[in-house]
């Protein structure tokens, strides 16, 4: 389509860059590759062509590079990379985009605040961990036709709304400085469920990070779960809460899909800071 | 006996809702998916969701009707009582999702706003922006990591489910699955499996589907033995985004809101088409179906699109096939209210912004209608009996099929709205029944089966995935022959179908299928492999690939989505009176002979190297079939010779009150006076 292609002459093929890494706790190294350029790629397509023509630039028969996708729509945020050095999905990672920006060819690194499975591919459960340490549900009674909910509001939707298109996909983590990588090793003799609680409870006690506080604000708002708000706002104000936001504002200028991520967290510390004050005049 | 445990395979709407439902009824549950459920497929989803409401209840509308659409629009092809109970349900499952704060928009007052859809003509689909699938999936994962905290429910999320295990006495007793991580591969025992693990896309390449939905599991159950019915029935959307990895869906809602199709009238004209005045642009589904306009059924909206750019050459690009759609009439701030997500997909991804520029989009690969064969226990008003074993359950004891892999909910072609709905609604009603499957279930729990049985299991599965990292390198390549197959089935098994064709995809088919047992892999280690398990999936494309293409050269007709131009039933042509009754009467002989020998399901059974395929009737008891006239011509002629015969038939039947016919109708007919 001429409205969208280049208008400099587009190359025959560019180099792509991959920080590759075996598994957990190997070194990683970086591997060059050359690609044949066509129009309308994404990066997808890009590791899509790698992986069925795993040859390296040098001609070095590899591996092909393991990563993580679904959608490919932007809605499902499994593919979040660091492409280019900056963390995105990488299916809306436009190959005709990046090249006008960066026209020496394209990088991609895994995410930096989880621990690498493989390559391209990590570890996001402490992310997951958070929703449930926030209890990130409306707590209905059950799942029995109760009649419908209470009514709402336009303004009430359209606030919950953009919350809600959260995809977890982690880039306001990866972004933010006061969310540090956390990677245990399991210990010899360590059982999985014994490994998994351990993991657990070093996840509880650190940050929990901009996409659960924006959680807290959405299920808070909701007219059936603000009926237990008390309960997440304590998960808030617990180790690893509102209060390590150190207002970088990070997350909001990477987040794919634009939550007001920054409003979120000045919400909730409002919300935190009025729940702290009523729970010490309870005690 | 050991505490009982039901696995669900697959964690989108339908095996969330399953998996909830189960927990709140005190039965523990295993969840195995692909990716963290919240990852699911179901997140594509854009349009919304259907029920009757209020609104269109005033309207004249009610729950038959809705029922009546989704048999009409699937081309009778589906089981009648099923589908009615879905349809009964579906207030009360849009209520549940209201409760579990699903952000649906709302009107002025604070109802829920509703939108209209496809192959209806009432305001009945309940949305949230564009993105419903997503916001649903959400509210039900939600609900699922609340059982999880309680330990109610185990994930098992990237795990790939190998098959499941079947003892001697054809008793399902769980299933294998496999790490994607670390490659462990064990055995999962379990009372009672759910498969809930999607649609096919991916053995058409590329298709508005996700990665995820290989057909894999369904593939795996079906050459274990479960029957597999209506393969040939594959939904291809009639617009969507074309693009190098995936073609991205544009919903059903954007012409719900009153998105326009179209292309000039002048073949590629080149003017930017803001400027090609009114009467240069032909609309031609608004021309051509007045009643539906852009809301036909998608089957017909896609058969549109392609006849405009195959056959009347009138596609907007001279390389590349495309239609017009056109939103710039619809002010801003209503689309980014109500279509917003799906319009920021179309920015991101084609660069250009379709608040202000028309739409250039194609038919694609979306759904498939056909999938694992269920069962279902008729109740005495025409619905589902509540809580049977039976309801849902494949041919083989013990496993269950939910969602797009069942084939039980959308005939021949599916409304737009109905797929959430039909997920929701079998998850949440297959919970007690199988609580009532577990209570009967004879010779102990699975924990009390012979350990044999399940270590047998895990070795046929381990030889398996051994022998494909022992192979010499240097030969197929699984990821070449993936694009092949895709290419084949996308060239051949789509809108238009001939039999000439299909024989020789067939043929294609089967070759490819040859060649992928001789697939080797780049790469052969053990940690985090990915070649070896597209390779697996890839195999067991071929089972399925092979039952949509057989059964869709056995079926001479043409069935919603089923289309063949060969045995196409051309309108009225005559345009004397006379000549008109007599074309329509012959029309009208020939649509019932037709029913007579294809108003069935097909069925396919899988031996060890071809499907067979076998025909059963289809229930239709609720509704009698009638011709789908939409925009035929002569269609207002053929219905005035059919509604004729029906009312002459119905007479004759009341003078033989006591004859089974006549018992069947009336018991269609006191269902419908409820």
């Amino acid at each position: 389509m001429a409205d969208h292609a280049p208008h400099s002459a587009t190359p025959e093929s560019f180099e792509v860059r991959i920080l590759r890494q075996d598994g957990p706790g190997q070194p990683s190294y970086w591997e060059r590759h050359r690609v044949n350029y066509e129009p309308d790629m994404n990066v997808i397509s890009v590791l899509q062509k790698i992986a069925a023509r795993p040859v390296t630039a040098d001609g070095k028969k590899v591996t092909p590079v393991a990563w993580d996708c679904n959608c490919l729509e932007e809605v499902c945020g499994a593919c979040t990379m660091v492409v280019n050095g900056r963390v995105r999905q990488s299916c809306s990672a436009i190959v005709d985009r990046l090249l006008e920006e960066q026209p020496d060819g394209i990088e991609l690194q895994p995410m930096t605040k989880f621990p690498v499975i493989r390559d391209l591919m990590v570890d996001r459960s402490r992310l997951f961990r958070a929703l449930t340490k926030i209890q990130g549900w409306v707590g209905v009674d059950g799942y029995y036709d109760l009649g419908p909910g209470p009514k709402q509001s336009q303004a009430a939707q359209e606030l919950r709304y953009p919350l809600s298109e959260c995809m977890s996909c982690g880039c306001c983590l990866d972004a933010c400085p006061q969310y540090g990588k956390i990677e245990l090793e399991q210990r010899e003799g360590e059982s999985e469920a014994d490994f998994e609680r351990r993991k657990s409870a070093a996840y509880d006690r650190s940050f929990i990070g901009a996409h659960a506080i924006s959680q807290v604000v959405y299920f808070n708002a909701d007219p059936i779960g603000k009926m237990t708000a008390a309960n997440r706002l304590d998960a808030l104000t617990a180790e690893g809460g509102i209060q390590v936001c150190g207002n970088a504002q990070n997350c909001v200028a990477v987040c794919p899909k634009s939550i007001p991520l920054t409003t979120s967290i000045a919400r909730a510390g409002r919300a935190a800071t009025i729940h702290r004050i009523k729970r010490f005049f309870d005690r | 006996m050991a505490k009982q445990r039901v696995m669900i395979i697959g964690g989108g709407l339908a095996g969330l809702s399953a998996a909830m439902k189960l927990a709140e009824l005190d039965i523990n549950v295993d969840l195995m998916s692909l990716t963290p459920v919240k990852r699911s497929h179901s997140v594509c989803a854009q349009g919304g969701i259907n029920s009757v409401n209020e609104v269109t209840r005033q309207s004249g509308d009610d729950e038959w009707k809705h029922f009546d659409d989704s048999v009409y629009g699937g081309d009778f092809l589906q089981h009648q009582p099923p589908v009615k109970e879905m349809a009964y349900w579906a207030p009360k499952i849009i209520e549940l999702l209201d409760r579990l704060g699903v952000p649906f928009n709302r009107t002025v007052e604070g109802y829920l706003d509703r939108r209209r859809f496809g192959g209806t003509l009432y305001k009945r689909t309940a949305f949230a922006g564009a993105t419903t699938g997503q916001q649903i999936l959400y509210a039900l994962d939600e609900q699922v990591r609340r059982w999880t905290a309680a330990g109610k429910i185990t994930k098992y999320e990237f795990w790939d489910f190998l098959g499941p295990i079947i003892d001697a006495n054809g008793v399902c007793r769980g299933c294998v699955g496999q790490n994607l991580f670390d490659m462990e591969i064990r055995a999962f025992p379990a009372d009672a499996v759910i498969v809930a693990s999607g649609g096919p896309g991916l053995i058409y390449g590329r298709s508005t589907m996700s990665m995820a939905c290989n057909g894999s599991a369904a593939s795996r159950c079906f050459q274990a033995g479960a029957k597999y019915g209506n393969g040939e029935f594959i939904q291809v959307h009639p617009t969507a985004i074309p693009g190098a990895d995936k073609l991205r869906l544009m919903s059903e809602s954007a012409r719900g809101e009153g998105g326009r199709v179209w292309v000039p009238r002048t073949p590629q004209d080149p003017r930017d088409p803001r400027s090609i005045p009114q009467n240069e642009r032909y609309y031609f589904l608004e021309e051509r179906y007045p009643k539906y306009g852009n809301l036909v059924p998608r089957d017909i909206a896609t058969r549109e699109i392609f006849d405009i750019c195959v056959n009347e050459g009138l596609s907007v690009e001279r390389d590349r096939l495309c239609v017009y759609l056109d939103l710039t009439h619809i002010a801003r701030h209503e689309l980014d209210r109500k279509l917003g997500g799906i319009l920021e997909i179309y920015e991101k991804f084609q660069g250009i912004d379709p608040r202000e520029h028309p739409m250039k989009i194609f038919p694609a690969v979306h759904y498939s209608m056909g999938g694992l064969w269920a069962n279902y226990h008729r109740s005495a008003d025409g619905g589902l009996e509540p809580g049977s074993p039976a309801n849902q359950a494949t041919n083989i004891n013990g496993l269950y099929a939910i969602g797009e892999c069942d084939y039980q909910y959308h005939g021949a072609n599916r409304l737009g709205a109905n797929s959430l709905l039909s997920c929701i609604f079998a998850g949440l009603f297959v919970g007690p029944c199988i609580e009532n499957h577990m209570k009967s279930l004879a010779g102990g729990s699975a924990a009390d089966q012979p350990a044999s049985l399940y270590t047998n299991a895990v070795k046929h599965h381990q030889d398996r995935h051994d022998e494909l990292l022992r192979r010499p390198g240097g030969k197929e390549n699984p990821y070449l022959i993936h694009q092949e197959l895709g290419d084949v089935m996308t060239r051949y098994a789509t809108v238009v179908r001939y039999n000439n064709q299909l024989h020789d995809a067939y043929q294609k088919v089967s070759e490819l299928h040859e060649r992928a047992k001789h697939c080797s892999l780049s790469d052969t280690g053990q940690w985090t492999n990915q070649n070896v398990v597209f390779t697996k999936a890839l195999l067991d494309m071929f089972p399925l690939a092979k039952t949509i293409v057989k059964g869709a050269l056995q079926r001479d007709e043409c069935r919603g989505a089923h289309y063949k131009p060969d045995f196409e039933m051309p309108g009225i042509t005559a345009t004397d009176e006379a000549g008109r009754q007599k074309q329509a009467e012959e029309w009208c002989d020939r649509f019932e002979h037709n029913n007579r020998t294809w108003l069935k399901s097909t069925i396919a059974w899988w031996n060890e190297e071809e499907p067979v395929l076998s025909y059963e009737d289809v229930d239709t008891s609720l509704i009698p079939p009638r011709p789908r006239l939409y925009g035929i011509v002569g269609g207002e002629m053929i219905e005035k010779v059919w509604k004729e015969r029906q009312s002459k038939k119905k007479e004759a039947a009341s003078g033989h009150a006591d004859d089974n016919g006549g018992h069947a109708r009336k018991t269609a007919a006191s269902v419908a006076a409820n």
